[in-house]
Parts: C-alpha cells; structure tokens; sequence
C-alpha cells in the first residue's frame, strides 16, 4: 500500500479547523526576501532566533545561495521584559560588525506578542549616519509570507520613497512581486527593450542568483540602492505587478508622492505579457520593438504546435495568490480546464477573481479556495482526479499518492535545482511553462501506455 | 555604489566572541561556549523548539501538532531525512495555525478542536503537541489540555513543551523532546515490561536508513534491537524501551538525559557508540560484545569487522589517493558529530583545520582539541562572517556541515559535504564510510573547480 496516501482517511471526513499540510508560511519570510532585494541590505529578524534561522534556510533551500540576516537573539529575558534593548543592541551591532547600507527589521509572533514598538525604539537608536533601518509588522499569526513581502515593499516606499523633483522624471517604477531573480531579470530585459528608464524594487537578481567567484560578498552586487527607491518617489508611475504582493505599496507611493499606481496582474502566460507590455506602451507611447513581436509570435505558434498536448485537461494549481491567478488565466488560453484552484494565503478577493475568470471561459463546478490546505486539495482530487497538478514541490506528495503528473511553480521549490534562473514571467515564461506542461503530460503517456501505442513522433 | 563584503578580516568578527574561538596547541584557557548569542548577530543557531521537533519527529505513527502560527510547522515539514518503514504520519504537517483572535482569547480552544479532529480522522496512537513562541508568551496551558485530550480520547495525547524563546540553543529543545519522551514509555501504573536481551539505539534518527544498517551488524552478531530513539520508532515500540538491557547512546547531546533517565527509572545501563567511520564502527561493534559478554557473539563481531574492513579497503584506498594532503574544515550541530568527522575525514588523509559546534559543551570542546594537530581552530556558535574568514585563511578545500554551509563554501570555492539531518547518503557503518569518502571526493574534485581559475571564471 502506498504510506502517503494515509493523509487522507476512508470514507466522509471533515476538515474544519488548524491546518494540514499548509499552502502557505508566515509574514517574516515574505518581509525577508523583499528586504534581500535592496542593495546592501541586512534583513533584522526582531524575535528569537529560531525564526531567523527556518527562514534563512527555507529560502536558501529553495534559491540555492547563501541569505544573510541577524537576529535579535530573543530570550527569555526580553520576552519577559520587552524587546526594546535587544533591538537596539542589535542596530549597534549590525553597522558596527556587518556594515550594511540598510537594515530591514521584520517583526516575528514574540515581538508582536509582547508589544514591542518598533517607530519609537528604531527612533531612539543610535543609526550612523547616511544609514537607514527600516521596519514592517509581520505577525506570523495573519496574512502568509506573501503579505509579508507586500509589508516590506510598502515600507521601503514609506520609509525611503521621496517626491524631491520639480517635475516627474520620465521614468518608471515596477514592483515585481514575490517572485525569483529569473524573473526580475526578464523584466528588466522586455523594459529595456521597450526603451523604458525602470526602478524596479525589490530586485534580487544579483543578490539570489549570484555567479560563483571564490569569492564571497556579504552584500552582493545586486538589489536596488536605497537611493534609487528614494528616486521612486519622482518617477511617473508605478506597475504594480499582483494584487497581494504588490498593490498596496503603489498605493502608499501615489498617495506619499503622487506617482500614479497601475495595479495589473503578474505577466505570466500571454494575456498577462501583454497587458503588462500594453501598459508602458499607453503610459510613454513608444512602439513596441520588433524584437517583442517577434517572441510574442513564437508563443502564439508554440501554443498551436502543442494544444493538442493539453487542451481539455483537467489541472489541479496551488501556490501564492498572484502567481495562481496569473497562470490560471494562462491555464485558460491553453484550453486547459482549471478544476481546483487553491491558495494558503486568506483572501476572498482571490476566490471572487479566479471564479469570475472561470465564469468567462465557461468552467462550471470547479473548486476554489483562499486559505486553504493541501489536505483539502488532496481529498478534492480523490474524490474527482485530475490530469496535472501544478504548484510547489509540497505538491509532490500529492502527486505521488494520487498518481499525478506534476508541474513545479512557485515557491518554495526545494527538490528542483536551476528554476530560480529561469523566467515564468513574459514571453519566454510562457514557452517554458508550455514545454513544462506539455512533457508532464507526454512523459506520462510515454511512461503508462501500452508498447503498441507508444511512438516516436508525439 | 561600492559594496565589497564586510572586511573578513579581525573586523568582521565581534570581539566579544574571541572566548569562543581558540587554536589547539596554543590556547590555554577552556573555549567559552553554551552562551546565548549575541542581539545583532547571524547565528547559525536555531531554538528550542526545533531541537525538540527534530528528536521526536522520526516516530513515525504519531501526529505532530505545532501549536502556533503556520510558520513553525511549514519550516519543519519533512525537511528530516528520517526514513520509515511502516506509517508515513509523521511527515505530514499539523498546525493548529493561530489567527490574530487566538493570541488575543486563547488558543486552548482551539488546540483542542485540532486534537478532536485529528483523532476522529486519523485514530493515532499518539499526539504530540509542540508548544511555540506564542502560545508559551500567552500562557495557553498545553500541559491542561492534553490531559483533558488524553483522558477524552483515551489515546496518548503528549505536551511537549518547546516554545522557542526560552533559549537560543537547541539542546533546551531536546530536553523538551526527551520529557516527553519520558513521559510516553513511563510504564503506567501496573504495567510491567519484561527486560529482555535486545538493546535500545538512543541518538539514532534512521536517516538515509543508517539505523537498518546498525540493526544488519547487530543481527549479524546475535543481537536485536529493541527501539531506536527515534529514527522509524512507533509509539508501540518506544513502549517497549525499558524491556531492553542495554542503551546505546549515538547522539549523546539529544540523548545522554535519556540514558541517564533510563538507567534511573529501569536500571538499564548505556554506552556511547558511534557508528560514523570504519574505525568508530568497528570500535562501536566491540564494545557492544564486550557488554554481551559472550564468546559467540564476540567471535561474530570479529568476523563482521574483518570481512567489512578488507570489502571496503580498496574504495577506501582509492579515495585516499585522491584526497590525501587535502584540508578540511567541519562545523556541525552536535560534539559527537564533529569528533566523528575529524577521525573519518583523517582515515581518508585529509588534515582538519577548523572545528566548531553549536551546542558543544567545554568538556567536548577539550576532546576535539585533543584531537586536532597543532594550528587548527576551533569556534563554538559561529557565524559567516567568521567561517568565511577562516575557510580562506586556512586554505580549506572542503567543508562538513549544514544547509547554510553549504552555499557560502560553494560561494567560496570550497567543496562541501553534508553531515547533517539533510544527507540523502547513508553515512554509517562501513558503507557509509566508503559513501562519506565518495562525497568528499566528488565535492573535494569536482571537475567544474578547474574552470573557475581560468581566466574566463571570476576568480
């Protein structure tokens, strides 16, 4: 008997309370790794050191590459007492020993507990001079890592950002969301086609994906200066790429600074490239290059080589909010049929998006969920299984129990090497997210059928 | 903008740490070590309550709830290498995922409302529940509403009382794990278990599969293992530990408390052994006979040491060649492991040049010193500042230790291995010592090392 297919016991059950086999993890990670996108910066883990420690590894588990951050080493001493000397201690520390441009304090569920208030002792600490410590709430019992991440963005904009110029400079900023340097650099890459001058923060390309030189640099050459975010302030708009990880820093920039905010969607799969694409055209009126019409016709000519491949398949998808809603779109031009469609991080927005998109293409009786658990996804495709699953390397125990193609997207990936360099973003994105469907399925087929069926051609 | 590393010279490191850091042969005075770490630092440490989740999670039909926030229970999902023969429970995640209203009202609530629903699902014979940060700094009483589970369900429901704050060092986590341990094979009243001829395997988390291949000598040699503790243990067979006659004791930082404990309460003696290196297991292999105390099984052991020993003398061999006059550095969690790795990393020709721990004690301190040439180094609660500083003076070729390690030796242009709870390699016995030799060398002489000093690499 397949062990893992214990998860799910015989006969009715009900899941009505904690969680098993969580879709999601806690804010401080998410603040962590936004921080890590800003050049020289130290991320500050405000707590004890044990959640400093997980998330350093979480995300080097799945990056691959060393993450540095401090703790404020909490005992009992200061949870009894509050946290404050600690803190403080550690902004001393952490200029004096590690010399950073900028420290990113993060609080954890200890710090929150106590009460500790982080404006006023970060107020009264001693900073050096041209140094900036920034700080985001991140109570681990709300939100996921993703409202983590949109925490840290908004504080660098609340923090750093600055309108200092007399007139908007022709330039634009892009927060990019919760995604892998890959993907940041394909951004920069389709901006720079279009001629477009960017400020896009969090940057971790260059932090996440550094080469290998034998030598070692605590702040690598990647991430975007503190001086650059201040500028975003000036800049005359702002793409704010994904509701969850995204939206509400463009907001406190319009609102701070007046840059106008353009919430989209991430450019993952076609009509996201395109709408992302779109919107700098309208916004500065340049033509779009050749060199993007060409890949955007490669995408269109790849989906019609390969449709048949998938088209009508049914496909499980899990993961970060921003993420599942753009490759659901994309999941939807392929003539895929998205049955369940789940994320860990709470948000009836989710739920009302991706069913309206459901709606529109006609799929009836799929299920979906915000703040949900691989246990439900799991007992879904039991009960009415699918032809693929799609999400983080959690969903390999699915896969396996339930005899499943599976695709990995998103975060974390911890059992696959070499993702964090390749793009899901753009045009690009979107033939390695087709050739990854598609030999799901075809490895499948080659793997189960009969040896008269099995051909060469495919 | 210029943004070269932190200096990795005396800079970098924080004076206050130079008690922690000592070099054999010239230092006199103990190394300084079991100290919180400093506010402000990038420790390599973890907490108690991930010293406690790593002890028990390998007891494999348990359900382990982490009563907390989701992060506790999502970073410690299965990240261990512990293999299973029999239920895969344990490496599914239970959180009882507390909101903002659970910190505010309590969440003994709804701790129970998991516990019921995980027993109405699953039935296991045992639940352990992990306290965390918060729910210890808001006072849910776990201890209350586990006696309340268990006496409702009439199934094992065990607190373990592991909130992270109350130290940074993990060994306060085992003892957390350790208590409840305890408080799982503690006979209940008239109850009597039958001492018997098996042994129990204390310290041994079945990774890779080692404790199968501990149990293969054994039973080569006449021997039966009772229980390990924990690797592929289930709650049945941890009820049987005080039948055993014997303790052997590998992980001696998570698991000396509970020989200790075990000798107190059933008069069962214990031995540390230590299964890491052909030497160390052959050593291991006698003691055990020695014990036993019986011309055959002795005879057995002989038999064993000497047809492993020539089988795997000429891989050895082989690697030794090849790795011979190479430098090593090690930085592990526990002494144990750390004194295992500098005899098999010399088994194999390579000079050690560092040494650290994160939980080492002064006694344990003095024995690697004791161990180490002259020159070497040897720090307690390191930090990367300080490893990368010493990987280059030192000139290391390849590192032994953990995740975090991993990446900044590869950054460095230092080869790694993994002795940690990650390894995918069985590392024990005298397998894993031609397993441990293969890693070292694949990392140690990887091909793609070459490219870096051309002029085309970066270096």
């Amino acid at each position: 008997m397949n062990q893992l297919l214990e998860c799910i016991p015989e006969g009715p059950v009900e899941h009505t309370t904690g969680k098993i086999n969580p879709a999601k993890t806690c804010q401080p990670l998410g603040a962590m790794y936004a921080a890590l996108g800003i050049h020289g910066c130290l991320p500050h883990s405000h707590g004890s050191q044990g959640c400093c420690a997980y998330h350093r590894m979480h995300l080097t588990r799945h990056f691959r590459d060393p993450v540095m951050a401090s703790s404020s080493s909490f005992t009992e001493g200061a949870s009894v007492f509050g946290g404050a000397a600690n803190l403080k201690t550690s902004i001393k520390n952490v200029f004096a020993i590690y010399n950073p441009e900028i420290m990113a304090v993060h609080t954890t569920c200890l710090s929150e507990t106590i009460g500790d208030d982080l404006p006023n002792i970060i107020k009264t600490a001693e900073i050096p001079e041209g140094k900036a410590v920034i700080h985001v709430n991140t109570p681990s019992y709300h939100g996921s890592h993703i409202t983590g991440f949109s925490g840290m963005c908004k504080a660098m904009v609340s923090y750093l950002a600055q309108s200092d110029s007399p007139v908007k400079k022709s330039q634009m900023n892009v927060l990019p969301g919760f995604v892998n340097p890959g993907d940041m650099r394909e951004i920069r890459r389709i901006v720079d086609a279009l001629g477009v001058k960017m400020i896009m923060f969090p940057d971790t390309s260059g932090v996440l994906d550094s080469p290998l030189t034998s030598r070692y640099q605590m702040y690598p050459d990647g991430g975007t200066t503190v001086a650059e975010i201040r500028d975003s302030g000036n800049s005359e708009v702002t793409l704010a790429l994904g509701a969850f990880a995204s939206h509400d820093a463009a907001d406190v920039l319009q609102e701070k600074c007046g840059v106008t905010g353009i919430p989209l969607r991430l450019p993952i799969g076609l009509k996201g490239t395109d709408d992302f694409i779109m919107a700098i055209k309208d916004w500065f009126g340049f033509e779009i290059p050749a060199s993007l019409t060409l890949e955007r016709g490669q995408v269109i000519d790849t989906l019609i080589d390969t449709h048949f491949h998938y088209q009508g398949k049914r496909v499980a998808v899990f993961g970060d909010p921003d993420h599942v809603i753009a490759l659901t779109e994309f999941l939807l031009t392929m003539g895929m049929v998205p049955v369940y469609v789940l994320t860990g991080t709470p948000g009836k927005a989710f739920e009302a998006e991706i069913n309206k998109m459901l709606t529109d293409a006609g799929i009836t009786g799929a299920r979906v969920k915000a703040e949900g658990d691989l246990f439900e996804l799991q007992q879904w495709i039991k009960e009415a299984p699918v032809d693929l699953l799609i999400g983080t390397s959690y969903g390999k125990y699915i896969a396996r129990a339930e005899d499943v193609p599976f695709v990995r997207f998103g975060f974390p990936i911890l059992d696959r090497a070499v993702h964090p360099l390749m793009p899901v973003v753009g045009y690009r994105g979107c033939l390695r997210l087709i050739e990854q469907i598609s030999n799901a399925l075809l490895d499948r087929r080659d793997r189960d059928c009969l040896d008269e069926d099995f051909e060469l051609v495919l | 903008m210029d943004t070269s590393s932190v200096t990795p010279g005396g800079e970098a490191c924080i004076s206050e740490r130079q008690n922690s850091i000592l070099t054999a042969g010239k230092s006199k005075t103990a190394i300084h070590c079991a100290d919180d770490s400093l506010a402000g630092s990038v420790s390599q440490r973890a907490c108690v309550f991930c010293g406690a989740r790593v002890v028990l999670n390998p007891v494999t039909d348990a359900v382990h709830l982490v009563h907390g926030p989701i992060g506790c229970a999502a970073y410690t999902w299965d990240i261990r290498g512990s293999l299973s023969s029999g239920s895969e429970m344990y490496r599914n995640s239970f959180s009882t995922d507390m909101k903002e209203r659970d910190v505010v009202f309590g969440g003994e609530k709804k701790l129970a409302a998991c516990i019921d629903e995980i027993v109405e699902k699953y039935h296991p014979p045992a639940i352990f529940v992990y306290a965390t940060c918060v729910t210890g700094m808001i006072g849910d009483d776990i201890v209350a509403v586990c006696k309340g589970a268990t006496r409702h369900h009439n199934t094992e429901v065990i607190p373990v009382e592991s909130s992270g704050f109350i130290s940074g060092n993990k060994v306060v986590g085992y003892r957390a794990a350790a208590l409840a341990l305890m408080r799982l094979i503690t006979p209940k009243d008239g109850e009597q278990i039958e001492k018997t001829q098996k042994l129990n395997f204390l310290g041994e988390y079945n990774l890779s599969g080692e404790m199968w291949l501990a149990r293969r000598y054994l039973a080569e040699m006449g021997i039966e293992i009772n229980v390990a503790f924990t690797g592929d243990s289930t709650v049945a067979a941890l009820k049987q530990a005080p039948g055993a006659c014997l303790n052997l004791v590998q992980c001696t930082g998570s698991m000396h408390w509970v020989a200790q404990q075990l000798e107190k309460e059933f008069g069962t003696p214990f031995m540390d052994v230590n299964f890491f290196g052909a030497e160390n297991t052959a050593e291991s292999l006698r003691k055990i006979a020695r014990f036993y105390d019986d011309p055959t099984i002795t005879a057995r052991a002989e038999a064993l040491i000497a047809r492993e020993t020539a089988r795997i003398r000429p891989a050895l061999e082989r690697y030794r060649q090849k790795l011979t006059g190479k430098r090593a550095a090690i930085y592990v969690g526990g002494a144990y492991k750390a004194v295992a790795l500098i005899r098999q990393l010399r088994e194999l020709g390579i000079e050690i040049v560092l040494t650290g721990t994160q939980t080492g004690k002064t006694e344990e301190y003095a024995t690697i010193t004791s161990l180490l040439d002259e020159g070497a180094i040897v720090v307690d609660d390191t930090n990367p500042a300080e490893i990368e500083r010493f990987l280059i003076e030192m000139k290391v070729d390849v590192m032994a230790g953990g995740v975090k390690e991993r990446v900044l030796a590869y950054k460095l242009g230092v080869g790694f291995v993994d002795h940690n709870h990650d390894r995918k390699e069985c590392l024990a016995g005298f397998d894993g010592a031609v397993n441990f030799a293969r890693e070292v060398y694949i990392s140690t002489c990887s091909p793609v090392w070459k490219y870096l000093r051309t002029p085309a690499g970066g270096a």
